[in-house]
């Protein structure tokens, strides 16, 4: 039993590392003195003072995140409750009709989608921006949260939906007391990959953006064409730290608030014991 | 459930701290002018100082927007939504933008300087009498070699990159006419051909240059080259001119066959909504002293004859990137092919990267 | 009950109208449409007799495939590891953090490692193989594109193993089930729901994966994605490029087809 303990662990760590490697390289060229990421040939802060200097990479930085953060939890709430619509359609058919559909954008190519949203947008005359770049990200990430909450609603236990029903419970409470609680691990894996997909898109924004907005990666790409600047390496390292100590953060306080719960678990007001993973 | 509402407003601040932090940022910066002016570049096409300059010199503020492509540019600019006030395309394309009453035409009265341009670089089959677009920058296509990896070899025209001992090393631009021009130039053909016979016979001509092409990319050649992935590139001068700046081994040379011939010109497009900004803009660029500037910054051969006086001697006097009247006799321009043709050189250009 | 649950989905339901079904509909009507703009088929006729365009999809088809077994092979473990640590949550979340760097720029990053001065070559030399030509090959494409889905498959298969519960397992165990046994007959069947979710949310996007397909195979690898990048970028050429994304659309549905689950309370809870 230890010794298949160890190789587990031993198999985490080399994934591990196979996941950083590129990431502990951006890092290790930001301190590079050369501007390219090919020869280290010395250290220095160079980058980082150039980049507290751009303030116009800082706000594209900051719209990014915020792009991100608004983006997928509108997505996540949309996609949930969509979600929760196709597991209560009862026909079979029209399940896999709203499936099909669902997942449509997930394999077009983002050049289509972008291009097809850009179509939608003039159409309709809308003005290509922050709101168009938002709605844009929510509309390619809700099939993500879809498919990243469904298994869990097929795997929740239905009679408790028809015990508490029989209880009395409203359709709301039903809601909120036990279907949510029991697909929370679903609603967060969609919410981070809807997060993920925002951050990651390049295609979609470009071609929807207007009005001198920009995310990270389209300022990254069209910056590229000279070789990507240690600049961008240089604002990486500091998002990538923020985004491990926020994550951190959020863990430690969660682990203080179990703690505490355990403290408490012998008052029967807490009914959450069998909810939080 | 509490971990869900609590979560949600956790994300919701945080949003409107990014928000406020942008604000903050651009107030700092005094970014937030009323007078805009929209600019539709190429990526890192412009040296930065002088958008800096602009602005201090007329007070506007400029929106600084990239395309990586003249037809992405088309698309963007062809659906208005946003109001650019300047662009900067391509030759073909604005041939294409004219026919399609996308660009403005130019009041001639409001532009200064115009005559600091080469006379060769106006009045050209695209534009006749300059009705539409003013010269950015222009140069060509070409052999970028390192001449200390490949001290065995000599570069003078196309024919010289099929030799089999070159087998996978060359670098080439991943663009479709580009590569069947290659094609076409090593047989003496037209870089405009429209004759499926000589088509046929260039991307034959071409299978036999496939091993040695190593890669099909783009921007990146530039790095490749000078970390010396690569010894050999066909890229384009200013692309060049870089490589040249960063390592000191690389040469550029034009082929004999002829090459292509490009330019980049500023046009007014339909979305304007500041065009007073704009003839500033263009009379701002058309000045020597920072067209000069610009060109040392960008690395392409500028078509201000002006400010060649401002330029460094090495620069002006290369051949390979101001070529004489006789070299230039040899270089073509890309003419719009039509639909039915562009579809071919694609279709060659994928079965060429299919099967190679 | 059935009331406020419509009521619930509306935004989801029109979020289908106005961004799947509207611009299908567009990209159906362009695939229809020839070059000069009239009604045609030609496009559909060309896609399914060019070897060019076959060829292209059956790679596709086949790369997508070993990028799937590939972070399949990896992600199945790890998450099977994980979510028998103590604090797995954070753990995953510390596997999934590298997405979030900029994928453009990890690529670069990649070149790097993988280039002729790059370290994986240094350690080649040091090893005594010498430098290969690691970039510009199916390997490196592979490798990349593999690390880069490897978080999309780990997540769902991690909650689906994660799920699991704990007393079905003691209740193998009990019964005299080895470890093998308990993993095979209890643990695996219970985790397919996560697999399933992984192949979709991995398969469907490699094929259409574009940018690696030229920054590291340059262009030695052409996908789907590539070869309609290039016909709604370059040729303009929208009708084609449509009518391969009508065909990724229909491969989709092929590929739900597959995974779907075959029959409702096979589980027993």
């Amino acid at each position: 039993m230890k010794q298949k303990q160890k190789w587990a662990t031993v198999y985490l760590v080399l994934v591990f590392i196979l996941l950083y490697t590129p990431i502990f390289y951006l890092i290790f060229y930001s301190f590079n003195e050369a501007g390219t990421m090919n020869q280290f040939s010395g250290f220095t802060l160079n980058h980082y003072s150039a980049l507290a200097e751009d303030a116009r990479l800082l706000i594209i930085a900051l719209d990014t995140v915020r792009i991100a953060l608004l983006s997928a939890l509108i997505a996540t709430v949309i996609g949930t409750a969509g979600a929760i619509g196709i597991y209560y359609t009862r026909q079979r058919r029209a399940q896999n009709v709203l499936l099909s559909l669902n997942n449509i954008l997930l394999v077009s190519p983002d050049v289509i989608i972008g291009a097809s949203f850009l179509l939608l947008f003039t159409l309709v005359g809308f003005q290509l921006g922050f709101y168009s770049v938002l709605l844009a990200h929510i509309a390619f990430s809700i099939p993500i949260v879809v498919l990243m909450v469904l298994p869990k609603l097929e795997d929740m236990n239905a009679n408790m939906i028809t015990a508490a029903r029989d209880l009395g419970a409203s359709p709301i409470q039903v809601l909120t007391s036990v279907i949510l609680p029991s697909i929370t691990p679903g609603i967060l894996a969609g919410y981070f990959m809807a997060f993920t997909f925002s951050i990651d898109d390049f295609a979609v924004t470009f071609f929807v953006t207007g009005g001198g907005f920009a995310t990270l990666s389209v300022e990254i790409y069209s910056r590229a064409r000279q070789g990507v600047s240690l600049e961008i390496n240089a604002l990486s390292t500091l998002l990538f730290l923020v985004a491990v100590s926020l994550v951190s953060g959020y863990y430690f306080i969660q682990q203080q608030q179990r703690n505490r719960k355990k403290l408490s678990q012998l008052d029967p007001t807490v009914h959450e014991k069998a909810v939080t993973p | 459930m509490k971990k869900l509402t609590s979560l949600a407003l956790i994300i919701t601040v945080l949003s409107i701290a990014a928000y406020a932090g942008g604000l903050l940022l651009e107030q700092a910066q005094g970014t937030s002018g009323q007078d805009v002016f929209h600019l539709y570049n190429w990526g890192d096409y412009i040296d930065s100082d002088l958008i800096d300059q602009f602005e201090e010199e007329t007070g506007y503020r400029v929106v600084y927007e990239t395309f990586d492509s003249n037809e992405a540019m088309y698309t963007k600019i062809q659906q208005g939504g946003t109001g650019y006030d300047l662009a900067i395309p391509s030759e073909y394309m604005i041939e294409r933008m004219i026919e399609e009453n996308l660009v403005v035409e130019l009041d001639h009265t409001q532009i200064h300087g115009l005559e600091n341009i080469d006379p060769a670089f106006l009045d050209l089959n695209f534009d006749p009498g300059n009705r539409y677009s003013i010269p950015y920058f222009w140069g060509t296509l070409g052999i970028a070699y390192n001449e200390e990896l490949l001290s065995d070899f000599e570069f003078s025209s196309w024919q010289d990159l099929y030799q089999l001992e070159l087998e996978n090393s060359i670098l080439m631009i991943d663009g479709a006419r580009e590569l069947i021009g290659i094609g076409l130039q090593t047989l003496g053909y037209s870089l405009n051909s429209r004759d499926e016979a000589e088509l046929a016979a260039a991307a034959d001509v071409l299978s036999d240059l496939a091993p040695n092409i190593k890669a099909l990319v783009a921007d990146e050649i530039k790095m490749y080259m000078i970390q010396e992935e690569a010894s050999i590139a066909v890229t384009f001068s200013g692309e060049a001119a870089d490589m040249m700046w960063e390592n000191e081994s690389i040469v550029y040379v034009l082929p004999e066959e002829g090459s292509n011939l490009w330019f980049d010109n500023m046009v007014i497009p339909h979305t304007v909504q500041n065009e007073e900004a704009a003839y500033a803009f263009i009379n701002f660029m058309l000045d020597p002293n920072i067209a000069a500037q610009n060109a040392d910054y960008v690395g392409y051969s500028t078509p201000n004859e002006a400010a060649m006086a401002f330029l460094p001697d090495e620069t002006v006097e290369d051949k390979q990137f101001y070529p004489s009247p006789e070299m230039m006799e040899n270089l073509e321009v890309y003419q719009d092919l039509g639909l039915e043709f562009t579809g071919l050189y694609n279709d060659l250009f994928l079965e060429f990267k299919m099967f190679r | 009950m059935t009331k406020e649950r419509k009521w619930l989905a509306v935004p989801y339901h029109l979020w289908i109208v106005l961004f799947v079904i509207v611009p299908v509909m567009l990209l159906l009507f362009q695939s229809f449409r020839g070059l000069d703009g009239s009604f045609t088929l030609v496009n559909i006729q060309t896609y399914f007799t060019s070897r060019v365009y076959l060829t292209m999809t059956l790679q596709s088809f086949f790369y997508a495939f070993l990028i799937t077994v590939l972070t399949l092979l990896i992600s199945y473990p790890a998450a099977y590891f994980l979510a028998q640590t103590r604090h797995k949550q954070f753990w995953l979340l510390v596997l999934i953090l590298p997405t979030w760097m900029n994928i453009l720029l990890k690529t670069y990053a990649f070149i790097g490692i993988l280039s002729q001065t790059g370290f994986v070559n240094q350690g080649l030399n040091f090893i005594g193989i010498g430098a290969q030509q690691l970039l510009f090959t199916p390997l490196s494409f592979l490798i990349v594109a593999t690390y880069i889905e490897v978080p999309f498959m780990l997540l769902p298969v991690f909650n689906a193993i994660d799920e699991i519960d704990g007393s079905m397992i003691k209740a193998s165990r009990d019964l005299g089930a080895g470890e093998w046994q308990t993993f095979a007959s209890v643990i695996f069947p219970l985790s397919l729901s996560g697999v399933r979710s992984g192949i979709q949310a991995v398969f469907i996007p490699s094929l259409s994966l574009f940018m690696l397909t030229r920054l590291i195979a340059g262009n030695r690898v052409i996908t789907l994605g590539t070869a309609i990048e290039q016909n709604f970028l370059v040729t303009q050429n929208w009708g084609m490029g449509s009518t391969m994304g009508i065909v990724l659309v229909l491969i989709m549905f092929g590929v739900m087809f597959l995974t779907r689950r075959r029959r409702k309370g096979v589980t027993v809870r």
